[in-house]
């Protein structure tokens, strides 16, 4: 007879078969930064994953309530170090609506501007990464070589090419410079057949679709239930944009289509990025078109004040998705509190579900395709 | 100060006067900033109003009566407060009966100043037929749990553990109610506001044979920490 309280001996436990616990991370070039995960593996299948961030967090929240209003938007480019101008944007967007500040129109369409540039960037680092974590490497360089333009147009606008602080509660500090707007559009014109290069090395790629194809699954309603927004919930079948349902700046006036892909993989979330960066191409041909002539800057008192027991939540469409402002005032020159709505925190709050019963090497495509930067997760 | 009563005929033709004009050159200064467009006219500070009529209002008091402690808006924005121990009812109706399927943020704020001070507990929702958000806020006092949105949003998970780390309101029947950004074992709760901006050193957490638990000491006061001294060896050659 065998004792029921001694293990018995199986050829797992003979051969060493049981689960084992890896550290993934922080420091991984396929982590994106300093993500942790404890991963609980059984053999090469994923049987548990725990994210442990943090390693990053600098207290931005804290930073904002010391400084006045004008003064906040620096911290802002550090959240999402690789499109600050959204983060800008959002957070200048907040503070207008908390002051009751209106912008002019040329500022609204250069802001426009920026932010899809900012995309387009944001998107080409993305896919970048995320074909270097599957093993493609060229387009690594490619999307770099674009990427490099964007950033100098970004340099010639604002003199930085990364943390941009290229916005500012009630308009915008600069007018675009002599002969921007010209490479600009040489840029926009080009850039579609660039993004043919990049789907002609991918996109009907055997081994990129095999990597990709049912790989990390998100059902729309467990996106919709964890808070998931963006490109993200767009592969998965949601049509939701904030751009088109609560346009903001000059989206309005602009056309372009939202795309929405449901197979709920990675493949498609591929697909919804690499469409998207085509639809901002349009987006920002549109605004070169049709940029008005006036000031870039309202009316705005020298120290900006929110009135007292005020707050507002304001979110927009950021590359990763719904990046929000929640400010409250107190009638100090300084944010009472200002919360930031982190899109990437949202999303790779659902990675464990997404990976679990898959293998090791699916866990990088996976965090590829959430597509997290980890100094908006921690802030 | 002025005594209207001593004032001469002449002078009181004067003041009349001097207001008259007062009035007109301030109604031509508003034709003025009314002609102009918006972003040059003075900005108009949003201000809190009563949401009378609002269908999502009018349905959660007819439902939960005095739960709902209010109902106002500001800047556009719907902002209900909602008593604490009835919020996870009051989300679940708000997602399941009305709509607001998704979950936009929760957060917290420390008001030390209020008459009761304490925390606000905020939280966002979406609803994707009406493309409308609402805010749900809860004011708690130290020490006093919230209940955990969790089983109506899983989402709320990671956002819960966030306000514990940060504010150090917890939940309750949260399944994991530890650090998130912070390290296990910080000493404090860094978005209060009478927590200090250079931060602290916990060093009782880090360095339990030095310190006593939660007296680590408080950085920027001098008393930061200092590596044990280590004794001298003697020197030998003399």
């Amino acid at each position: 007879m065998t004792d029921p309280n001694t293990p018995a001996t199986t050829p797992e436990t003979l051969l060493g078969l049981e689960e084992m616990v890896l550290n993934f991370g922080p420091q991984h070039p396929a982590t994106h930064g300093v993500l942790r995960l404890k991963v609980r593996l059984d053999g090469e299948r994923i049987v548990d994953t725990y994210p442990i961030i943090g390693y990053l967090h600098r207290g931005t929240e804290k930073l904002f309530e010391l400084h006045p209003f004008f003064q906040n938007v620096p911290h802002t480019d550090r959240m999402d170090y690789v499109a600050a101008a959204t983060s800008n944007l959002a957070y200048v967007g907040a503070v207008e609506r908390l002051t009751g500040i209106v912008v002019p129109p040329r500022a609204r369409w250069i802001r426009t501007l920026l932010a899809e540039l900012q995309r387009i960037a944001s998107h080409l680092l993305w896919l970048a990464t995320h074909a270097i974590d599957i093993g493609a490497m060229t387009p690594f360089f490619y999307t770099f070589r674009e990427r490099e333009l964007i950033l100098d147009l970004f340099e010639e606008y604002c003199g930085a090419r990364l943390t941009l602080n290229c916005m500012r509660p009630g308009g915008q500090p600069y007018d675009l410079t002599v002969g921007w707007a010209e490479r600009c559009a040489e840029f926009i014109e080009d850039f579609p057949s660039r993004i043919d290069d990049y789907e002609g090395l991918l996109t009907e790629n055997r081994i990129w679709k095999k990597r990709t194809i049912g790989v990390g699954v998100l059902p729309p309603d467990v996106a919709i239930s964890y808070g998931v927004t963006g490109p993200m919930l767009r592969g998965s079948g949601i049509g939701w944009d904030l751009r088109k349902a609560m346009p903001y700046e000059a989206y309005d006036e602009v056309d372009f289509d939202v795309p929405v892909f449901h197979n709920c993989d990675t493949y498609d979330r591929y697909l919804v990025r690499m469409e998207e960066m085509r639809q901002s191409t349009r987006i920002v041909a549109q605004c070169l078109d049709k940029l008005p002539e006036g000031p870039i800057m309202a009316k705005r008192p020298r120290v900006l004040k929110a009135p007292k027991q005020s707050e507002v939540y304001y979110g927009i469409e950021g590359p990763k998705g719904e990046i929000g402002f929640y400010i409250v005032g107190d009638g100090t020159p300084n944010p009472f509190r200002c919360r930031v709505r982190p899109p990437s925190f949202f999303n790779l709050q659902v990675l464990p579900g997404m990976v679990h019963g898959q293998l090791v090497a699916d866990l990088v495509a996976v965090i590829g395709t959430t597509d997290i930067v980890l100094g908006e997760v921690d802030r | 100060m002025s005594d209207t009563e001593n004032q001469t005929p002449e002078e009181k033709a004067a003041a009349e006067e001097k207001a008259a004009a007062a009035a007109k050159a301030k109604a031509e200064r508003e034709a003025a900033e009314a002609a102009k467009p918006p972003w040059e006219r003075d900005p108009v500070v949003p201000e809190w109003q009563e949401a009378e009529g609002d269908p999502l209002a009018e349905a959660l008091r007819a439902s939960f009566g005095d739960a709902l402690l209010s109902a106002r808006t500001f800047a556009g924005d719907l902002v209900l407060m909602v008593d604490r121990s009835s919020i996870r009812e009051v989300c679940r109706s708000v997602k399941e009966d009305h709509g607001y399927r998704l979950l936009v943020d929760i957060c917290g704020a420390h008001y030390p100043e209020r008459e009761v001070p304490g925390f606000e507990v905020v939280y966002i929702a979406y609803n994707f037929e009406e493309n409308r958000r609402v805010r749900l806020k809860v004011e708690v006092e130290e020490g006093v749990e919230v209940p955990s949105v969790i089983p109506v949003w899983e989402g709320a998970n990671w956002t819960e553990r966030e306000i514990y780390d940060m504010f150090g309101v917890r939940f309750t029947d949260h399944p994991d109610m530890t650090r998130i950004l912070l390290w296990d074992g910080f000493n404090g709760h860094p978005l209060r506001k009478e927590f200090p901006v250079e931060g602290i050193d916990t060093g009782a957490a880090i360095y339990p044979e030095y310190y006593d638990e939660q007296a680590g000491p408080v950085a920027g006061s001098g008393t930061g920490w200092q590596p044990p001294k280590e004794e001298e060896p003697e020197d030998e050659t003399n």
